[in-house]
């Protein structure tokens, strides 16, 4: 380590997504290869360009009771489903709530909230708004109701970094347990943004896959012919604590999350600084903040969302951060992008993949694109070796938000 | 016809369940909604715009802050 510090480890995962409504099962279907994107149904698909998503696997309505649905943004309802699993993944560790905290955002809140509430207050008035508007349409909803289930009183934030979200909050939770405001820090990301505005505004960017014909393929990190990200919906939860906490209850520990490096581009509110010069030291700082050396780090789960513009811009940056060397996977070609969601749920594969010594395999890479300067892994999952190993997650958002969270085995 | 008190009622016991979970068995009309069934001043309103919606009536805020039982609730609905 860098410094003399608290080391903080992943004791508990939990997650709903496109691919299973829980850990589970969506690790199983992504080591399958199986794709959780589909064509969407609903009627305003004629209204888009866009009409396929990675809708969550198992609809939230199955899972909680009617009195938590009423009151919780679907983005919030992802979320606690997943604290809850992760949670009791970790073994529902007994802590003071002056020593737990949480730390989970989503890029967007609660929009299909607002959106609905904005038709009912047109048609009906005001009056027939919910009391629990505001607290669905806060992007801070989903921190604040998993600490109350849990009990958590060690502070309870909200990163908001649009598609970085999740790993910045990662990150804090990471910081808030070294610096001691807390033992045990539930941490993560969450969205739910499948609705027609939504897919309306990204594709007026032209930011997003069209297509149609082929929902399945759509999402193509570093493939010669993709054509932009397609859009996920869920939440992806860790339960973090220090080492020391972690020892002393005899828990599981996944993962060793071992250190945080942020950058902000400072160049252009979507597009990527064209040199990755960005995404590259926020790599450098992480490894950095571990304590790691670039030649430790064997796995990158990279942020590649698929559009034509950023995946090559990553992979140089991985190239100058680290080497040649690291096994690269894009898991948003099964998952769909899940937004302020994506960091949360790819730093629960990333922890498996340390935990269970094996890479997902990117799908769709059918011709690589010009200028992709690492290796991909695709086609099968690939084992990793025995030994100390140590792997990064990239989350990169719109505002020029660059965040790498480096983990180890050991 | 004016609608029956029990099927107010029955109603307001189903509109309590959804939005609380509170079985609609207990909602009997002495209840308080505060110290009996534990309901909190937003889920209050929640019941409220419900049962306007329900029993096409309109209940303002400055009568709801009046309606301390299940039965209060029926009799303003019953006009």
């Amino acid at each position: 380590m860098a410094r003399d510090q608290v080391r903080v480890v992943v004791t508990g995962l939990g997650a709903t997504t496109p691919l299973g409504g829980d850990v589970g099962s969506t690790w199983s279907a992504l080591l399958a290869g199986r794709s959780g994107i589909d064509t969407l149904t609903q009627d305003w698909v004629d209204t888009v360009p866009v009409k396929f998503a990675g809708v969550a696997a198992v609809d939230p309505a199955e899972v909680l009771p009617r009195p938590e649905m009423r009151r919780l943004d679907r983005a919030e309802q992802f979320a606690l489903i997943a604290a809850r699993e992760a949670w009791q993944d970790a073994g529902a560790p007994k802590v003071d709530g002056e020593r737990l905290g949480v730390v989970v955002g989503s890029g967007i809140g609660g929009i299909t909230t607002i959106l609905a509430a904005y038709d009912t207050y047109r048609e009906k008035g005001w009056n027939r708004l919910s009391p629990f508007t505001v607290p669905m349409l806060m992007p801070n909803g989903s921190a604040g109701w998993i600490s109350i289930d849990l009990g958590a009183r060690a502070g309870a934030h909200a990163a908001a970094s649009a598609c970085a979200t999740g790993a910045e909050s990662i990150g804090y939770a990471i910081d808030m347990i070294r610096s001691g405001r807390a033992d045990v820090v539930v941490a993560g990301g969450t969205e739910a943004a499948i609705h027609p505005l939504n897919v309306a505004s990204f594709a007026a960017m032209r930011a997003m896959s069209t297509r149609n014909d082929e929902p399945q393929r759509a999402s193509r990190p570093f493939d010669k012919g993709r054509d932009g990200f397609v859009l996920g919906e869920g939440a992806g939860i860790l339960v973090l604590e220090s080492e020391e906490h972690a020892r002393a209850r005899g828990a599981r520990v996944y993962a060793v999350a071992a250190g945080a490096g942020y950058t902000s581009d400072g160049h252009h509110i979507s597009a990527p600084e064209p040199s990755g010069v960005g995404g590259q030291q926020a790599m450098q700082f992480a490894i950095r903040d571990a304590g790691l050396d670039p030649s430790d780090i064997i796995h990158v789960n990279a942020h590649a969302t698929s559009t034509p513009i950023g995946d090559e811009i990553e992979t140089h940056a991985i190239k100058e951060a680290i080497g040649g060397h690291p096994l690269v996977t894009a898991t948003k070609s099964l998952t769909g992008h899940l937004l302020g969601g994506a960091g949360g749920i790819e730093s629960v594969f990333t922890a498996l993949t340390l935990h269970e010594r094996i890479v997902p395999a990117t799908a769709n890479l059918d011709d690589p694109a010009d200028g992709i300067e690492v290796e991909i892994v695709s086609g099968e999952p690939r084992k990793l070796p025995g030994g100390d190993l140590a792997a990064i997650n990239n989350s990169f958002g719109f505002g020029g938000h660059n965040v790498a969270i480096a983990f180890t085995t050991h | 016809m004016a609608i029956t008190e029990q099927a107010i009622l029955d109603g307001l016991g189903k509109i309590i369940n959804e939005i609380t979970g509170i079985p609609a068995s207990e909602v009997t009309p002495e209840k308080n909604f505060v110290d009996d069934l534990d309901i909190d001043s937003l889920s209050m309103v929640e019941i409220a715009v419900a049962a306007q919606d329900e029993f096409d009536v309109e209940i303002p805020d400055d009568q709801l802050k009046n309606l301390k039982t299940v039965k209060d609730v029926i009799t303003f609905i019953q006009g």
